[in-house]
């Protein structure tokens, strides 16, 4: 075996190694890197943080968006299509927010079972178009919900 | 392949090669930022904001490549000592902290009307940092030892090691829940970007890339002569002294 290929093969081996370090690690810190639960998460599973902050992600279900009269109270729900959370927000919401978004709201449950947030952002997807085009697809049927028939 | 690994070689092909990359990346990219800013329409959901996608999006993909190369250049450089492996990672290496930087920047100029916010702690914006970083380290290791040859080969292990990142960054956005949107253009089942929106997005990607590999050729041959001056700075100094001695 010559010098180059020895260090050919070392530098494979290490590399093997480093993936399933890697692997290891991530799958071992997968709560941690996730950005947001989803309320299924939130009302299944049973070691969710109660004491800090949590963010929750989902859909604005539909006609659900109560606009605050005066004072700056959202209140909209959340949902997955499987589990709804009653939100609860005082501020100013992102430009993109609507009904039938992804948004991210951060907070705790409180005891009434309201989700009492501090923060929500708007997720966007990521189909980018033309007003044209997303208007002549709604027009189609083709639109459904936030997501476009296959 | 192993030809062009010559530096004398190198130096006679670049010359001939960069008017051809260089008119055609100042024209792509003038193009794609004409298209992009006067010639594409609007976004149902974001309106106007949608152009920094035009930016953003083709450094995001330079960053990643970028990277790949230069690691790939690294580990040859390791196991089949060529003599251009490191000095083109070297020279790619500043390039690629500049993508990214303005990717992260476009990023978070996009994010806080879209989202609400410069910047979250999610796994994509994370590990685009992250990468960040390992370009910064990758400089400073080099310029980290007197001698050049061990500067070389403790960066090329930091890039080998890095490389790691590349697939979480790509990944990110399917294995955790992420603010950040998942891909648009690069996925199995074909783009979700109207083609009104797609061909700019191309053209400045094609530009990127020709004004990558521009820069490339110009700083790796910066770097050679750079390398020739200092051996002779150093034959030099010992021809002086051996002469002083006698």
């Amino acid at each position: 075996m010559t010098r180059k290929r020895r260090r050919f093969y070392f530098l494979i081996s290490c590399m093997i190694t480093l993936c399933i370090a890697a692997a290891l690690v991530l799958t071992a810190i997968e709560d941690k890197i996730t950005f947001f639960y989803s309320p299924t998460d939130l009302v299944l599973k049973k070691n969710m943080p109660r004491a800090q902050q949590i963010r929750i992600g989902g859909l604005v279900k539909r006609d659900s968006w109560k606009k605050p009269f005066n004072g700056l109270t959202h209140k909209f729900i959340i949902t997955d299509l499987q589990y709804d959370i009653l939100v609860s927000f005082k501020g100013i919401i992102p430009d993109i927010f609507r009904e039938g978004q992804g948004v991210v709201v951060l907070g705790r449950l409180t005891e009434n079972g309201v989700f009492q947030a501090s923060e929500v952002l708007a997720k966007h997807d990521e189909r980018y178009m033309p007003p044209e085009v997303a208007d002549a697809l709604k027009q189609s049927g083709k639109w459904e919900g936030n997501k476009v028939k296959q | 392949m192993k030809k062009y690994a010559n530096p004398a070689r190198f130096n006679r092909l670049a010359t001939k090669l960069i008017p051809w990359l260089a008119w055609p990346a100042g024209l792509c990219i003038s193009l794609g930022i004409f298209l992009g800013l006067f010639n594409s329409p609007p976004d149902y959901q974001q309106g106007e904001t949608v152009r920094i996608m035009y930016i953003h999006v083709p450094s995001a993909w330079m960053a990643l490549f970028i990277y790949t190369t230069m690691s790939i250049a690294c580990a040859s450089g390791l196991v089949w000592k060529h003599p251009l492996a490191h000095i083109s990672a070297r020279a790619a290496a500043p390039i690629g902290a500049c993508f990214t930087f303005l990717c992260l920047l476009t990023g978070s100029l996009w994010g806080k009307p879209m989202w609400g916010a410069w910047w979250v702690w999610d796994a994509r914006l994370t590990s685009v940092l992250i990468l960040f970083f390992l370009y910064l380290g990758f400089i400073a290791l080099h310029h980290a030892f007197d001698d050049p040859a061990r500067g070389e080969r403790s960066a090329a292990v930091l890039a080998i090691v890095g490389i790691i990142n590349v697939p979480i960054i790509k990944f990110s956005v399917d294995w955790w829940n992420t603010l950040h949107q998942p891909a648009s253009v690069l996925k199995l089942s074909g783009p979700e970007i109207h083609s009104t929106m797609l061909y700019p997005l191309l053209i400045m990607a094609t530009g990127f890339m020709l004004y990558f590999s521009v820069i490339l050729i110009l700083r790796m041959r910066t770097l050679m002569l750079e390398r020739r001056i200092r051996i002779m700075r150093i034959n030099n100094i010992y021809q002086t002294a051996t002469t002083e001695k006698n």
